[in-house]
């Protein structure tokens, strides 16, 4: 037995992650064009890739360049930090119910980007939107590990998540309440449904620095995640600065949330499918999971942003809606796949 | 003792909660030595090998390989001090070989599938001697108590530390699985590691330990070849028991027999 036999196997599983990661990039490359075909005026694929490089007529590169391509590039981008956001948080907790909506992480975004909005402090395009809501979303984000403390069980988590986002849902209602102004108001009932339609390159350019800065923290600490499988107490013993790791972790996922957040509104459970959709192709090491998470959560707001402009309704189906209604049965199927740990309150 | 101490602690205290679970403990041990810690539940073994490891805050100096524990940094620590913890965790069903190979994490080898030549031969080699490379692709979820142990051991061995630091690794482990973990750690600190193993089974620590350390409510209370130091006076006043001693193959054998 040599050190490459040994390690033969491990090239098998490599070739076969490739394989599912190729395949995600061009699902999700798929879902990009189709998005960017549908609408009022129905674009054929080829037809899309013509007037994204400037051929066509100038009505069609209008519409998929500055009416479809932003919605595009944000249902993108926005899946896709959820998904990565989901998949960092249960390699952090170690825990396959973990993600940010769980946690109350967007509805604590969403009330700081409302109190600013009701405040009057910004108007919907300023960065201090985003910035409100990330902040808002780190508060509660590190508020519930705090709470959770250390080896935190499942039901301790999904406690102080339903708790924390509970006092965001609460704290949101409020400002409505208190709000004189209907405008105000219904501009808040935008951020409560969450939503990708009429966005333009503004809205991309307000969110995906802060998008990208918390991918990219989040994606770095991915070999942390995969030494916390062996529990803090080991991880540490291993030279993971735990603590580090944590304060790392909460930046990562306020900054994609919180910039996410500003510009859609309340998007739910991508997070919590994404990981668990890849888990039986890729495997459950969490620093494999974190790409293909990301890939499946883009795959998961692109598609869903596409039903809701075929689904034929009166009014417009909102995309966060739409996410909640499937996700929330995909929650309690988990619940009950995982009802002995609940039960025993250890994870 | 002749060799030079590898591993030192010089009034080693450590307060959790408000409560002292760790009073004054001066050690000193050299390398190849396997040490065994024993005492009563609550004793403060765990934690005394958790300060050793620098995962507990602590006061009083520990040094290790001629350097302050505390000057070192995160990884520097782990390069030179293996710690098992009880228990062996593991939250995601990984293969046995990843776990292993997360011994070389200290060493800058992060990701399994990307290991150096080096990194890789290490693992293979703690594969060997912890008997686990024939199960290195199955789940650690699919294996049983005793395979999961020799998995968790060979992690600890792949670091190639030259500490070792043990917290019950033959816990829920039957007899032929315990004389097979404690073979493995006898076998390293004969190639030169200082091992400490906390452990339950005084008989396990006179037949393997060249030193047996024994605490008591915080306190260092005796210490030396098993047969002095788990005297029949330590056994009364630590453990409460009496003790059944032999000699069996020219080591000692010490059965606690019944309470006093």
């Amino acid at each position: 037995m040599t050190a490459q036999n040994v390690m033969a196997t491990a090239d098998v599983t490599a070739g076969r992650r490739a394989g599912v990661i190729g395949a995600l990039v061009v699902l999700v490359a798929l879902l990009a064009l189709v998005s960017l075909g549908i609408g009022p005026v129905r674009l054929s694929p080829l037809t899309v890739i013509d007037a994204l490089f400037g051929g066509g007529s100038d009505v069609q590169q209008v519409i998929t360049r500055e009416i479809r391509l932003p919605r595009t590039i944000l249902g993108c981008a926005i899946g896709a930090i959820l998904g990565l956001s989901g998949a960092a948080l249960q390699g952090l907790l170690r825990n396959p119910l973990a993600s940010p909506s769980l946690f109350g992480a967007p509805q604590s975004a969403t009330f700081g980007a409302v109190l600013v909005i009701a405040l009057g402090l910004a108007d919907v395009r300023s960065y201090a939107l985003p910035v409100a809501a990330i902040a808002a979303a780190f508060v509660s984000v590190f508020v519930l590990l705090a709470i959770a403390g250390r080896n935190a069980g499942l039901l301790i988590l999904i406690l102080a998540g339903l708790a924390i986002s509970s006092l965001a849902g609460a704290a949101t209602a409020l400002v409505m309440n208190l709000s004189n102004n209907p405008f105000v108001v219904l501009e808040i009932a935008f951020w409560l449904l969450g939503s990708l339609e009429d966005r333009s390159f503004r809205h991309v350019v307000l969110a995906l620095p802060f998008i990208v800065a918390g991918a990219i923290i989040l994606f770095n600490q991915r070999n942390a995640f995969r030494a916390l499988s062996l529990g803090e107490e080991t991880a540490q013993s291993l030279g993971v600065n735990v603590d580090r790791l944590r304060l790392l972790v909460i930046a990562g996922v306020a900054l994609g949330v919180g910039g996410a957040v500003a510009v859609s509104g309340t998007i739910g459970f991508i997070g919590l499918v994404a990981p668990h959709l890849m888990r039986p192709l890729i495997g459950h090491d969490p620093a494999r999971l974190l790409v293909p998470s990301a890939l499946t959560g883009a795959a998961l707001l692109l598609a869903a942003d596409i039903a809701v402009r075929i689904i034929p309704s009166t009014s417009d189906i909102k995309v966060g809606v739409l996410t909640s209604i499937i996700g929330v049965p995909f929650f309690l199927y988990l619940i009950m796949r995982e009802r002995r740990a609940l039960a025993g309150g250890v994870a | 003792m002749t060799a030079p101490s590898f591993l030192t602690t010089q009034g080693l205290g450590v307060t959790l909660a408000g409560r002292a679970v760790l009073k004054d403990v001066s050690l000193s041990l050299a390398s190849g030595h396997l040490a065994a810690l024993v005492g009563p539940n609550g004793a403060g073994k765990t934690t005394l090998l958790r300060a050793v490891a620098g995962l507990v805050p602590s006061n009083g100096a520990v040094q290790v390989g001629g350097d302050a524990l505390s000057s070192l940094p995160l990884r520097e620590r782990a390069r030179r001090c293996a710690y098992l913890a009880q228990g062996h965790i593991v939250h995601w069903p990984l293969p046995a070989r990843d776990i292993v190979a997360l011994g070389r994490y200290p060493h800058g080898a992060t990701d399994p599938a990307r290991l150096t030549p080096r990194d890789s031969e290490a693992v293979l080699r703690a594969m060997q001697v912890a008997d686990v490379v024939a199960f290195g692709d199955r789940r650690v979820t699919e294996l049983s108590g005793g395979e999961r142990s020799r998995v968790a051991l060979a992690r600890v061995l792949a670091v190639e530390a030259p500490v070792i630091l043990a917290d019950e690794p033959t816990s829920s482990l039957d007899p032929r699985h315990q004389i097979d973990v404690m073979r493995s750690l006898r076998m390293a600190a004969d190639k030169g590691t200082l091992v400490i193993v906390v452990t339950h089974d005084l008989g396990l620590a006179a037949r393997f330990a060249d030193s047996v350390l024994v605490l008591s409510d915080g306190r260092l209370v005796s210490q030396g070849a098993p047969a002095e130091a788990l005297s029949e006076q330590v056994m009364a006043d630590v453990f409460r028991v009496s003790a059944y001693r032999a000699e069996y193959q020219r080591e000692t054998v010490i059965v606690p027999w019944a309470e006093i």
